[in-house]
């Protein structure tokens, strides 16, 4: 998954950086990422909270490490409804192996410290 | 104007209207099939909605966001009406990649049913059933007098 994929640009994803750096995805409210009337879909929120993960992991591993990256399984947890406004997203990495990733990624409106949704990653690093 | 609330849950119906507009219009998710417990919706494939626009394999996201409806639906079917409900968790375990071109189908059905919770579990297929792409299990919590 990369920034410029179908399904990022799609999504209408964007990216910034935060005071310490750290990689942040974005995501402007629109009709197309509604779920019931004026809330986020719980879809669209996973879909950052995966993206994220992905776009954490590749910056990780450097231009010189480009294995595929492909996912095993998330836990997504819904914490707040996510409301009609912009969404922001990052990811910590918890353990980085040769073959698997596990990685945390939250979604916030407001503050950081008040996140929408949160979810557990398991990723493998396909070298072939 | 349809109130869900007003009616005995018609999946088709509420469905058809669902997917008009919203993040399922986006993704373009439709009504499949359905019991009494258990619904189905598909997702013709789409290569705006692609991981990597050289492998064209479908993104998780759209899967995840097909998943989330079928099993909401299922819900409802089990419990004979439309009621308010949020998904509390959702797990998906990815079996395998979707073969690009092809329709994926969602299927979702509402195990267990507590007055506040619901317990759903349900799996993602291109084709045959008995070659999942994703198996999924998750709760939801219904929001009316929460």
């Amino acid at each position: 998954m990369k920034i410029n994929s179908p399904y990022a640009q799609t999504m209408g994803f964007g990216t910034e950086r935060d005071s310490d750096g750290r990689l942040i995805l974005t995501m402007a409210y629109d009709n197309t990422k509604r779920g019931r009337p004026n809330f986020l879909h719980g879809g669209a929120i996973a879909g950052m909270l995966e993206t994220i993960a992905y776009l954490t992991i590749a910056e990780r591993l450097g231009d010189d490490d480009r294995p595929m990256i492909k996912p095993i399984s998330v836990t997504v947890t819904f914490l707040r409804g996510g409301r009609d406004k912009m969404t922001y997203a990052r990811a910590t990495i918890e353990r980085l192996g040769r073959r698997i990733v596990n990685i945390e990624a939250t979604a916030w409106q407001d503050d950081p410290d008040t996140p929408i949704a949160s979810a557990q990653m398991n990723v493998m690093l396909d070298r072939g | 104007m349809f109130n869900p609330a007003d009616q005995k849950f018609d999946p088709h119906m509420l469905i058809t209207m669902m997917s008009k507009n919203g993040h399922n219009a986006l993704i373009g998710v439709e009504y499949h099939a359905h019991g009494d417990d258990w619904c189905e919706l598909r997702l013709p494939y789409n290569a705006q909605l692609a991981s990597d626009a050289t492998t064209g394999i479908m993104a998780s996201g759209p899967i995840l966001t097909m998943m989330d409806m079928v099993t909401s639906m299922s819900i409802w079917l089990r419990a004979g009406k439309f009621q308010p409900q949020a998904t509390l968790d959702l797990r998906v375990d990815y079996l395998r990649p979707a073969t690009p071109g092809n329709t994926i189908i969602g299927h979702g059905e509402c195990y267990a049913l507590t007055r506040s919770i619901a317990f759903i579990r349900g799996f993602a297929h291109d084709g045959d059933p008995d070659r999942p792409l994703a198996h999924v299990a998750g709760t939801y919590m219904f929001t009316a007098g929460a």
